[in-house]
């Protein structure tokens, strides 16, 4: 197994083992989370595990990863995230010391979240098994939103906006495990979005899809869109948020800031018309928020299409690591 | 079994021929009408899916000699490839006719390419007695556009984009009459009945019609502006090759700042005010295919171009006039003029009015276009002459489709090809089928292109394929293609297929040693390879040696910037303490940047391995400070190889050193890279050790062959696009007691990647079938 990128392979795990196993109908497994009816309510629940390496990076620790990670993919369902559980898989010798930091930021991230820790588990396994520690967290959201947010809902000339500038998770959390450096220092964009997605909602925004950035970065997210909602998709190069830092780091190694992870950014795809009122409340949380393209109606459908000014290039969902292509 | 009425009727004959090969859209039914005739012998011709069909009727003696000269007069670009013969009964009947073509069957006559412009044709166009003075679309059975326009097989005027336009009577005259060079020239027209032109400004607006328009085109080529004109295969951008400032405005619409560009020049004279010209290079010119030609520029040019056209390089690539639109704009002109394909660099080129309207707005200044509609765009071909023979290195307008004959293709199938040089293939009954170059698949016009260009070849050749082929990269665009099609998917190696390539051009089955060598592709242990060595012989093949792999720190980013790759290579090298040695390439990056590359290539982060020669010119570019930064693919390795031309004398540099890791040989070039480092740090000439460089690598193939010791050599892969390191390795094997086969007809490059794919996949179905 090399399925750890988020992209290509982990796609296929995802549709060639777990789907066939679980799914009841083809909706199952297409979302971060699941939307289920209750007496009374809909609520949204969804589950992640965090294996990050290395566990504390500038912005962050595994701890709000946790928290906010599975904070986000609720917000991502149109839902109020109210409560978390959390587990955790220690390896022996672990120092308790940096268990209670992590706890501790865990605590924070949560409270900031406005979600509460209602249950967990704690697992200790022998030592060089473990990776130092692993955290699963579960949460559970109020649906608020009155239409479903799905890729289905996409349509033709709506826009896509990004929530803030992209990358720095992902190049904060390398730069930390590879001792790279960076001056000054990338900080992670790791946060909840809550906020922001329920404003939207409250305000009527009729949000067609919302999707967080994370493993695979932009371009695997809106691959994954286009591909189940059968449509095209157009980006302005020039439009995409990347800070200076993050551009150049990205340079230097030789990396695509589209497909690097965020932590703290979503897209969401509007109708056009939706597009200022949108951009309008996101800019109260994040300046940055923009919008970077529309879905087109003509063309190849399933394809993102990232407009530069050398030419139009297509975005592919990568197999593991970028493997160059230029013979 | 001979029927009996011919011994009743000893010398009245009839047979029937059955003809496949080049026999249609090139006049092979009028000459057989002619030779038929003046034999007195009876029957018909016609075209077939198939091929062309035929029966005569006479004495056996004249059938006998008309036999003999259907074979000895028939004249290129015509060409019998099979003729089956069979006895039948005489009918008595008189006079000898031209029917109708039957569609039964499945297609399997040749689609002709599309044909540059004939003499004959030419000297009507310029002749002012003649009815098509001045008509930019005259054609005849031996020129004209064929696969550009075709709609189904077979090739007649109602399957083609000519339908749109009804022969008046003169021109159905010369259509009828056999002895007309135009009798069934399906593209016959003239300006009574024929396509016109028409001049657009940026915005759509019509400007001018006929030969106003023309006289427009003229004066904005004149002014300096750049005119989109509607070609043969597509939209080609033409502006005055003198003119310095307005090369520069093409280059920054374009946004090409310095790939060389194509100049169109009127004759193989003006060819020669600014190339030197061997009388192959001329012939390859003045081909029919009309192809774009790499010649050495002169430095003492009569006509000089302006510098930008082909920024620091020592070759031009020229083309002749391709229709008689280009003839007569070149006749007007009487200068070079730059003729460059319609698109950003990397996308398809645009055939379609509209389409080209929308896509090259950006770029050109006016739009000279007609109403013949392009169907299947085919950008301009490009050949280079290496080691003696016109090699093709964009398989394209004129040449494609390119019909290999390959005895294992049994079941239909389709071959997707390469990444960056995109083209298709198709396997079908007994041949391979090599579509035109498409493009650079990263571009999402190009994959639509691509997409079209699968459809046209399946539909045209009547393929519904069992099978598909493509290459083993995960990531190639026609990886995904292949995986959506819904048949039986097989995953060719990349080097595999380059090496197939050539042994279906050359129908060898093996055993043959392939040095198969290019950039980078996707290897059998899923890192980069591109410097190796496989045996092959019928479906077993084997990697029996390679180059000793290296780092790429930041993958493609080192691809485009050589002093990335020349840092894995020094890494490779002296290990850590390469960053305490004064190399130039480590001069051409910050404090910062060094420090993030030391990390990549110390801890292989974001720095995959690769055993690649195409690579390692790279290194050694950065190395004798030839190129840091490519802006364009193989920059870099034409710049050594430029230097290594120029060599006053050969820098010897060590002997390959060749370690057995396993059963796999590691071809060990530091001592080489170190001493060319160090040489090059002590002021030795770059050129002269550009040229060791070459040197060491052709005594490497040898090193190798002599080790393996199978007498068939084939050398694969874009790194012989190279002419010196081609010719270089080709003399000292064949000095050494080798035959050596390459590419010649299919690009070495990835264009050619689709044949040895549909080759490697029919020999395993035979494997499992047979
Ligand atoms: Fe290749
Ligand atoms: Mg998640
Ligand atoms: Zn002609
Ligand atoms: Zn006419």
């Amino acid at each position: 197994l090399a399925h750890g990128s988020g992209g290509l392979l982990t796609h296929r795990l995802i549709e060639e083992v777990f789907r066939p196993a679980f799914a009841q109908s083809p909706e199952d497994f297409t979302h971060d989370g699941a939307l289920i009816d209750v007496p009374g309510a809909q609520i949204a629940f969804t589950t992640d595990s965090y294996v990050v390496r290395p566990l504390v990076f500038p912005g962050g620790d595994i701890g709000s990863l946790a928290v906010n990670g599975t904070v986000n993919d609720l917000a991502m369902c149109g839902a109020r995230p109210l409560w978390l559980s959390a587990g955790f898989v220690i390896e022996e010798g672990f120092p308790v010391e940096d268990l209670r930091r992590i706890v501790g930021s865990m605590r924070d991230a949560a409270q900031a979240a406005g979600v509460r820790l209602v249950t967990g588990d704690t697992k200790v396994v022998e030592r060089g098994h473990g990776d130092g520690l692993y955290i699963n967290t579960s949460g559970i959201g109020a649906v608020v939103a009155l239409q479903p947010i799905s890729p289905r809902q996409v349509q033709p000339d709506d826009v896509v906006i990004v929530s803030g500038d992209l990358g720095r998770h992902g190049m904060a959390v390398m730069a930390a495990r590879e001792n790279l450096g960076f001056e000054p220092p990338i900080v992670s964009d790791c946060a909840p979005v809550a906020a922001p997605v329920l404003r939207l909602l409250e305000e009527g925004v009729n949000l067609h899809c919302l999707r967080d950035l994370t493993r695979g970065g932009l371009a695997t997210a809106l691959i994954e869109i286009v591909e189940s909602a059968g449509v095209g998709m157009e980006l302005e190069a020039s439009a995409i948020p990347v800070s200076a830092p993050v551009r150049g780091a990205c340079e230097i190694l030789g990396i695509d800031p589209l497909y690097v992870a965020n932590e703290g950014r979503f897209a969401a795809i509007v109708p056009e018309g939706d597009a200022g009122h949108a951009l309008s409340i996101l800019g109260e949380f994040d300046g940055a928020a923009t919008v970077i393209g529309s879905v087109r109606s003509g063309g190849t459908t399933g394809s993102v299409a990232l407009k530069t000014m050398g030419g139009s290039y297509a975005l592919d969902r990568i197999a593991g690591e970028q493997l160059p292509r230029i013979c | 079994m001979e029927p009996a009425a011919c011994l009743a009727v000893p010398d009245a004959q009839r047979i029937r021929l059955d003809v496949t090969g080049a026999v249609q859209g090139v006049g092979f039914r009028p000459f057989v009408y002619r030779l038929a005739v003046d034999e007195g012998l009876a029957g018909y011709v016609r075209n077939t899916a198939a091929g062309v069909t035929l029966e005569v009727e006479g004495p056996d003696s004249a059938i006998e000699r008309f036999l003999a000269r259907l074979r000895r007069e028939v004249r290129p670009p015509a060409l019998i490839e099979g003729l089956s013969r069979k006895s039948l009964e005489p009918t008595g009947r008189q006079g000898f006719t031209i029917s109708s073509s039957s569609s039964d069957a499945a297609p399997s006559a040749h689609i002709l390419p599309d044909l540059a412009m004939c003499e004959d044709c030419r000297a009507e166009v310029f002749d002012p007695a003649d009815r098509r003075y001045r008509y930019p679309f005259t054609t005849c059975m031996h020129c004209g556009p064929r696969y550009s326009i075709i709609e189904t097989a077979p090739y007649d005027r109602a399957r083609t984009a000519m339908r749109h336009f009804a022969m008046c009577p003169a021109c159905q005259a010369e259509y009828d009459d056999p002895a007309s060079r135009r009798f069934h020239a399906e593209t016959n027209a003239c300006p009574d009945c024929g396509p016109q032109l028409a001049l657009h400004a940026v915005d759509g607006t019509l400007l001018a019609k006929s030969d106003d328009a023309l006289q427009g085109g003229i004066e904005a080529l004149r002014e300096g502006r750049i005119v989109a004109l509607k070609g043969l295969g597509g939209f080609q951008l033409l502006v005055d090759a003198r003119n310095e400032e307005a090369v520069a405005r093409l280059r920054e619409r374009k946004h090409r700042p310095a790939k060389p560009f194509a100049v169109m020049v009127g004759s193989s004279a003006e060819a020669e005010a600014i190339a030197h010209l061997s009388p192959l290079e001329r012939d390859t010119l003045e081909s029919a295919a009309a192809p774009i030609v790499l010649l050495q520029a002169r430095k003492d040019a009569v006509r000089p171009l302006a510098p930008n056209v082909a920024p620091g390089n020592p070759n031009i690539g020229l083309l002749l006039l391709i229709t008689p639109l280009h003839g007569l704009l070149m006749d007007a002109l009487g200068f070079p003029i730059v003729a460059t394909s319609g698109n950003r660099s990397g996308e398809p080129i645009a055939a379609d009015d509209d389409e080209a309207f929308a896509r090259l707005a950006d770029i050109a200044d006016f739009f000279l276009t007609h109403d013949r509609p392009i169907l299947h765009p085919v950008d301009d071909s490009v050949l280079r002459v290496i080691a003696g023979q016109p090699t093709v290195l964009r398989c394209a307008r004129g040449l494609a489709p390119l019909v290999l004959p390959d005895p294992k293709q049994t079941q239909p199938l389709v071959a997707l090809g390469g990444h960056m040089k995109s083209a298709l293939a198709l396997g079908r009954s007994g041949q391979i089928v090599l579509g035109p170059h498409i493009g650079d698949l990263a571009h999402s016009e190009t994959r639509e292109a691509f997409a079209r260009s699968v459809t046209t070849m399946r539909s045209l050749y009547a393929v519904e394929p069992a099978a598909v082929a493509c290459d083993a990269h995960p990531d190639y665009h026609t990886s995904r293609v292949a995986d959506g099609m819904g048949h039986p998917v097989s995953r060719v190696p990349h080097h595999l297929a380059h090496v197939l390539a050539v042994m279906t051009e050359h129908a060898l089955t093996g055993p043959v040693l392939g040095v198969a060598w290019d950039g980078t592709g996707c290897g059998e242990d899923g890192t980069l390879w591109g410097g190796e060595f496989l045996t092959v012989d019928g479906t077993a093949h084997r990697r029996v040696a390679h180059l000793l792999p290296f780092r790429l720190p930041g993958g493609e980013a080192a691809i485009r910037e050589p002093r990335r790759t020349a840092v894995g290579v020094l890494h490779a090298l002296h290990g850590d303490a390469l960053w305490d040695r004064g190399h130039t390439p480590l001069a051409a990056f910050s404090a910062e940047e060094r420090g993030m590359l030391r990390a990549m290539s110390e801890r292989g982060l974001n720095a995959p391995l690769t055993s690649s020669a195409g690579r390692l010119f790279d290194a050694v570019a950065s190395l004798l400070n030839l190129c840091q930064r490519a802006s364009f693919d193989g920059e870099a390795a034409m710049a050594v190889e430029f230097a290594a031309q120029a060599a006053r004398t050969v820098h010897a540099l060590p002997r390959p050193v060749i370690v057995p890791e396993g059963d796999v040989m590691a071809i060990d070039w530091r001592p080489m890279v170190s001493a060319l480092a160090d040489a090059a740090f002590a002021g030795v000439e770059a050129a002269d050790l550009a040229a060791g460089f070459h040197h060491w690598l052709a005594e490497t193939i040898v090193a190798l062959a002599r080790h393996e010791g199978i007498s068939q050599v084939v050398l694969s892969g874009g790194c012989f696009q190279n002419a010196l390191l081609t010719e270089l390795a080709m003399t000292r094997l064949q000095e050494a007691g080798f035959r050596v086969y390459r590419a010649i007809r299919v690009p070495p490059n990835d264009g050619g990647l689709a044949v040895g794919q549909a080759a490697w996949a029919a020999r395993l179905l035979d494997k499992v079938t047979g």
